[in-house]
């Protein structure tokens, strides 16, 4: 498998795929940190995720329109306006959806499941009605596209350190506010123990809809940071959901921190493997690798620690 | 006869009842001056009447598919309308049942009963999938029913039941190869794909034929559908510098695939490597970003910018019908071609029969085609033409190449099995 490579090609394919696994890593952060909080730390399987993501990419396609009508001159900061506004919009969605439907399930997983399913199928169809069936294009400002030179063979693409500084980003503010803010001690209660947190104080419903809603939103921005290298469709959520909830149950799924480090060890292992195998082979050896994982600690590689 | 048999029927009615026996007698009545005039056009009992003659229309309008198939409904709903302007087939308007096969193969299959069996409709223009196409094949054999397939697939099929409107592999692959290392002097290839039949049966007729010209294919690989990460892919090409990349990759794993070749600094306009796909039309591009594909060739029988007066009145009549911002892809085209070499073919027959229509099949010419003149080879398929594009950023290709001849259809193509 190595033989047909010098030691200099070798150097230079690790370095090669240790970046694209990078990216890979990002994207998996960005898909997966916003069910780790809903599936984590509320038990809520949410299978809507990736519609929550795609509604973030059509907010961006629609600000992407309105800028190139209206403001011609500023289209190249369109992006981060897109970006809030998926926030505000995937997380606004998901705080109907926690009034109007998961909060009827709390204690339900199983219900939640078929209940987000269902929901899932409701905004495919409604994506098509309002965007129609077919992908849309995003177009980019032009500092998004392009790559950073670095050696022959090594080129950093900017819009993968873009997806690369979101990721950072996000991930550092949702630990901050997981573990160093009120609210993520509430929400940390809650999770640990519904009706003792009610009792001292803890306003759970609450609680629930913004935790819900924070999920939804960064779904919302992930989705907007994908229409940089994916398409944007009606069912393009479904190209994400398989691998999310891959690495949120694989990580341990009460753990951020685990998200993180099965996120890191998932794409670094399919990235070196997509290298000298075909691409399907790959997929499916990481799957095995996965399974085998989980059948030695079916609570994933991190686990919280909870007295029982 | 219809009047003098429902007064008489009146005169011994009493009541509601009676009523309606009388009405019921009347329709039967109808139907029978009707079947006496419709049968020397329909000896198998097809829903064809003095006035009317049913089609189907069967493809995804919802679904994972729903995205491809858009276009195919609307060519042919487009062309059963021109030709119902027209005074309709045999004097018959042709009035249409559309069934969504939901991107799902055995919704294809009980549909495609359903329009055999129940409507018993004299054609149906369907299918986009290599799959759902496989999964109907049967019925259709089965019920003896006439399907007019549009999109370009890997040939290795050939039935009585079905016309293949697009263009089978070796028509689509041969001549893009050929034009590639005689006008590029390209010497090596990178094949690559979606997994499944299509892109693998085609990537193994491009592989023998690039080894017949004495020329190096450097990697072959595939892909799961709807994957979204390419930069592994990437990097091999960068590594193994190929001339060209020989890409066919579908659905959203394209927009994944562009992008990612773009951002990874591959500009394709700069031809280094050069990129020849099969499988982006303008409908592709329109996800992708015309900005995204400039540079890029593609190898089919169609572009929305051929200068022909049939694509120009083509082109201005879809456009009248589904709005201004359609564009039109291969595919597309192929589709709308179904409606009128059927009309074709029943007016040749002068019956409806689905026998006598395939009897009549072969040899069908269309000279009014928008990709200029197609005929029908007596193995179900289209004599067309090949023609490779080059992307413009507005998401329209420039035709930079012509085969002069018609090429034949062979979807069992020797020595490249």
């Amino acid at each position: 498998m190595f033989a047909e490579y010098s030691t200099s090609d070798l150097l230079s394919i690790f370095a090669m795929q240790g970046v694209a696994g990078l990216i890979l890593f990002s994207v998996f952060v960005l898909m997966a940190l916003g069910l780790a909080i809903i599936f984590g730390q509320m038990g809520v399987i949410n299978m809507a995720h990736g519609e929550f993501m795609i509604l973030g990419a059509y907010v961006t396609y629609l600000t992407s329109n309105v800028f190139s009508t209206y403001f011609p001159g500023l289209f190249s900061f369109y992006f981060i306006l897109a970006m809030i506004l998926a926030f505000i919009a995937a997380g606004a969605l998901g705080a109907l959806v926690e009034w109007g439907i998961i909060r009827h399930l709390y204690n339900r997983p199983l219900d939640t499941l078929l209940a987000t399913w269902g929901l899932s199928l409701i905004l495919q169809q409604t994506y098509r009605s309002v965007f129609g069936a077919r992908e849309v294009g995003v177009t980019l400002p032009d500092w998004l596209m392009g790559s950073v030179h670095l050696t022959e063979t090594i080129e950093l693409p900017i819009n993968g350190l873009f997806v690369m500084l979101l990721a950072l980003g996000i991930s550092t503010a949702v630990g901050i506010l997981m573990y160093r803010s009120r609210w993520g001690i509430q929400v940390r209660a809650v999770v640990q123990n519904r009706p003792m947190a009610g009792a001292v104080g803890i306003n759970t419903a609450k609680v629930d809809r913004i935790t819900f809603a924070l999920g939804c939103g960064i779904a919302g921005v992930a989705g907007s940071a994908f229409t940089m290298i994916g398409s944007t469709g009606p069912t393009s959520g479904q190209l994400y959901i398989v691998d999310t909830f891959l690495v949120v149950v694989f990580g341990g799924a009460t753990s951020l921190l685990g998200t993180i480090a099965s996120a890191f060890s998932i794409s670094q292992a399919q990235s070196t493997m997509e290298f000298f195998m075909s691409g399907s082979m790959a997929k499916v050896l990481t799957l095995l690798f996965v399974v085998l994982i989980l059948m030695l600690r079916p609570q994933g590689l991190f686990t919280l620690k909870v007295r029982r | 006869m219809k009047t003098l048999f429902f007064s008489g029927a009146m005169s011994w009615g009493q009541g509601a009842k009676a009523k309606s026996l009388g009405c019921l007698f009347t329709m039967a009545a109808v139907f029978a001056f009707n079947f006496a005039q419709a049968a020397e056009v329909n000896t198998t009992g097809l829903a064809v009447t003095d006035k009317t003659v049913k089609v189907g229309i069967l493809h995804s309008v919802t679904g994972t598919m729903a995205i491809s198939e858009t276009g195919s409904v609307q060519a042919e709903k487009l062309a059963i309308e021109q030709i119902n302007a027209m005074g309709g087939v045999l004097g018959r308007k042709i009035e249409f049942i559309q069934e969504d096969g939901a991107s799902d193969w055995p919704t294809f299959a009980e549909k495609s009963k359903k329009l055999l069996v129940n409507d018993k409709t004299a054609a149906v223009f369907g299918c986009w999938t290599s799959a759902s196409r496989k999964a109907v094949l049967p019925i259709f054999e089965q019920y003896n029913g006439m399907l007019y397939y549009p999109t370009f697939y890997e040939g290795l099929e050939q039935s009585k039941n079905v016309i293949y409107t697009g263009q089978e592999a070796t028509q689509q692959i041969i001549a893009g190869i050929d034009w590639v290392t005689k006008t590029k002097g390209a010497k090596s290839f990178y094949l690559l794909g979606s997994d499944y039949i299509w892109p693998r049966t085609s990537n193994k007729i491009a592989r023998k034929h690039i080894e017949k010209l004495g020329l190096k294919v450097v990697g072959e690989e595939y892909y799961p559908l709807g994957h979204t990460q390419f930069n592994s892919v990437i990097n091999k090409i960068k590594l193994t510098k190929p001339d060209v990349i020989y890409a066919i990759v579908v659905g959203g794993s394209n927009v994944a695939f562009y992008k990612q070749l773009k951002a990874a600094g591959i500009d394709m306009t700069k031809e280094k490597p050069l990129v020849l796909t099969i499988s982006v039309t303008e409908d592709e591009v329109l996800g992708i970003g015309g900005e995204n594909m400039q540079g890029a060739y593609a190898s089919m029988k169609y572009f929305q910018s051929l200068t022909n007066d049939n694509n120009k009145k083509f082109v201005a009549a879809f456009k009248a019908r589904w709005g201004k911002d359609v564009v039109i892809g291969d595919v597309t085209q192929a589709a709308y071609l179904g409606p009128w070499l059927w009309k074709a073919a029943v007016e040749k027959a002068g019956s409806f029969d689905i026998d006598k229509v395939r009897e009549a099949s072969p040899g069908i010419e269309l000279t009014t085609a928008p990709e200029g003149y197609v005929k029908v080879h007596p193995n179900h398929h289209l004599w067309s033409k090949t023609r490779i594009g080059h992307a413009r950023p507005d998401g329209q290709y420039d035709v930079v190449f012509e085969t002069k001849e018609l090429i034949e259809p062979d979807p069992f193509p020797k020595g490249y099995q």
